[in-house]
């Protein structure tokens, strides 16, 4: 029996990457504006308002679409920056936007009541009370869920909000509650929620130790790597820390998120879309993980296994967790 | 003129057993210096089970002493148990209730109530929202800059604000319990191990450094806040209610410490060595509110209002 597959809603960094989700067979990119109005505020990364009308361009002429995220917190007294990119995607034809912020959701729904407005990840609604207060107050017409919930929670969910779900299945993992963490504010003073940024590399810092490669944020330790092996990005959650007097990967090991085993389990609970995490990522990366993730959802939709999707050196770390899905993961 | 200031005392973040718990609120009742006591469990639903039962006596004597009850919900709410809980103070309609979650707030929509820090105010369209909502009092979050607080301050109008002046900074919440996970017990057959750390369990850097504090699927820092020197332009700025956090220290002499230097009676800097002797389980911090990072402690840092 065939079913209607997942939609595969695939990151963008660069225009490049974006023609290569398009091409691979996304039925949606997701992307953001070259500032600190959407939670990937990386050097080098996001689009210009002319880049976001080509890409547009370019998915539309090949029947995908294109979400805008503007999801972090405006700053008291400059919304200026966030409404700007509300009205641009708008204008510019986007399909929905992504917005986590109450006084955002106002201004879209006023402003742009024709645009779809999804809730994004940072907003960590996470029951059925909260999604209706978004539908209803907003007119929010899908949620992505935050990383905190398992498959049974999610079917159970879904079987009580009047909106659709699109959850995560694949690249890197928040451990905490999405939109609820200042770890990175604390150590850096550049915040998710404000900045759109975390563990950012400005105040990361590589130092040679006694007993090897010493990985820094901020004035904290965050891992140290016997020389030989190599010494990964400083996540602060991904750290490793003592408490007890042990040390070890307290809150989460360096790993990536990877759903594909219970990608059935999450179509038979109702999700409506499944989202790849990685608009930091290059061209390359993307085409692949798209391709595999297509490849998966179509065999979903068919009602046969999902194969294995091969993407084992794609990994942070190269180990893969299917996360809160799973409730041992607690 | 700006109204008295009000001094609050946060809901128990840790797991304390519920017979301190209730010894704790008791001497508070009788001899904090503080307005507005609340109370409830705000991180972990398992935990909720053990208080509850001392919550009508404990509110009561609060009452009996002055102080303004309010009773705090979940902040993170993921099963239908959960949410019950929220439902079940929003459905007493003579309770004052501080919504940790968005979803409290829905409930508690149309008649007055708290916004707690655990929902993302970050700006005026927001707050807008929520006092039109219904909200007559919001705590806001602890990473926003003093620029954030006086627009913030501004754009209240008839709304109490109110801010982290005292405590751990809380930081994050998660689905997994850290606690479970560092005594390596699942989080269904816990033990309840987060009993053991009335402050949080301390969470180091590979150097030693003193880094976070952990709390169940609660992550804090391990700084103490302590904003005893910026009060004072935090009240000119419209910020009405100062909220402490409790911690397994003398909270009495805290508040009484905090209360002279509202009440203009102390030196700012005077009470914060006075404070620095009584309170010794953690260097203090006021990074966020300087625009800095949150572990940091600015000296002698004051901030004048533009304009």
């Amino acid at each position: 029996m065939s079913r209607t597959p997942l939609e595969l809603v695939c990151p963008a960094g660069t225009p490049g990457a974006l023609r290569a989700a398009v091409d691979a067979g996304a039925d949606v990119v997701y992307l953001g504006f070259r500032d600190e109005t959407n939670a990937r505020n990386f050097p080098g990364l996001n689009f210009s308002r002319p880049e976001l009308r080509d890409g547009l361009a370019y998915a539309h002429e090949r029947g995908c679409r294109i979400y805008v995220a503007v999801n972090t917190f405006a700053t008291a007294g400059n919304p200026g920056p966030w409404h700007r990119a509300v009205d641009d995607a708008a204008e510019l034809g986007a399909d929905a936007l992504i917005l986590a912020d109450i006084g955002l959701l106002d201004y879209a729904r006023r402003r742009h009541p024709e645009t779809r407005r999804h809730l994004s990840v940072q907003a960590s609604a996470s029951n059925p009370t909260a999604i209706a207060y978004y539908h209803e107050t907003f007119g929010v017409q899908r949620v992505v869920l935050p990383r905190v919930l398992t498959v049974t929670e999610i079917a159970r969910l879904n079987a009580q909000i009047p909106v659709e779900t699109e959850v995560f299945a694949f690249g890197g993992m928040c451990v905490m509650a999405e939109g609820r963490c200042a770890l990175s504010a604390y150590a850096t003073g550049r915040s998710p929620n404000m900045n759109g940024v975390c563990s950012p590399a400005s105040h990361v810092r590589y130092e040679q130790g006694v007993g090897g490669m010493v990985s820094r944020l901020g004035r904290f330790t965050i891992n140290e790597f016997p020389d030989g092996e190599p010494a990964g990005y400083p996540t602060l959650c991904k750290g490793r820390f003592v408490t007890g007097g042990c040390a070890g990967y307290l809150f989460e090991e360096p790993t990536s998120l990877d759903a594909s085993a219970v990608l059935s389990e999450l179509m038979a609970a109702g999700v409506r879309a499944l989202k790849i995490e990685g608009r930091q990522r290059g061209r390359a990366y993307i085409a692949e993980v798209v391709a595999a993730f297509r490849r998966a959802v179509d065999a979903a939709a068919r009602g046969d296994p999902v194969p294995p999707l091969g993407l084992g050196g794609m990994t942070e770390g190269l180990r893969k967790t299917t996360g809160a899905y799973t409730k041992t993961w607690r | 003129m700006t109204p008295a200031a009000k001094l609050t005392l946060g809901p128990v973040l840790y797991n304390w057993p519920a017979e301190v718990k209730r010894d704790f609120y008791f001497r508070i009742a009788d001899e904090a210096a503080v307005d507005v006591v609340y109370l409830g469990e705000v991180v972990c639903s398992k935990r909720s089970s053990f208080f509850g039962p001392y919550v009508p006596e404990v509110a009561e004597r609060l009452a009996r002493a002055g102080k303004d009850v309010v009773h705090s919900t979940l902040a993170l709410i993921m099963n239908e148990r959960e949410m019950e809980t929220v439902r079940a103070l929003a459905a007493a309609p003579d309770l004052r209730v501080e919504a940790n979650d968005i979803s409290g707030a829905a409930l508690l929509a149309g008649r007055p109530h708290v916004i707690g820090p655990f929902v993302n105010v970050y700006n005026e369209g927001t707050l807008e929202v929520l006092v039109r909502g219904g909200a007559d009092r919001i705590v806001l979050p602890c990473e926003l800059p003093v620029g954030s607080l006086e627009v913030l301050g501004r754009a209240a109008g008839g709304a109490e604000l109110e801010l982290q002046v005292f405590g751990r900074l809380p930081l994050a919440l998660s689905a997994r319990c850290y606690h479970a996970r560092a005594h390596d017990v699942h989080k269904d057959g816990c033990r309840y191990v987060c009993e053991e750390d009335p402050d949080g369990m301390a969470l180091e850097t590979l150097d030693g450094d003193g880094f976070l504090a952990v709390n169940g699927t609660q992550t804090l820092s391990h700084t103490l806040c302590c904003l005893l020197r910026e009060l004072e332009a935090l009240r000119d700025l419209g910020i009405g209610c100062f909220r402490l956090w409790p911690q397994s220290v003398d909270m009495v002499a805290v508040a009484g410490i905090f209360r002279g230097v509202l009440d203009g009676r102390d030196d700012p800097a005077e009470a914060e060595a006075r404070l620095g002797e009584l309170v010794d389980i953690a260097p203090f911090s006021n990074g966020f509110y300087h625009g800095r990072e949150g572990a940091v402690l600015v000296a002698g840092g004051t901030f004048s209002p533009a304009g």
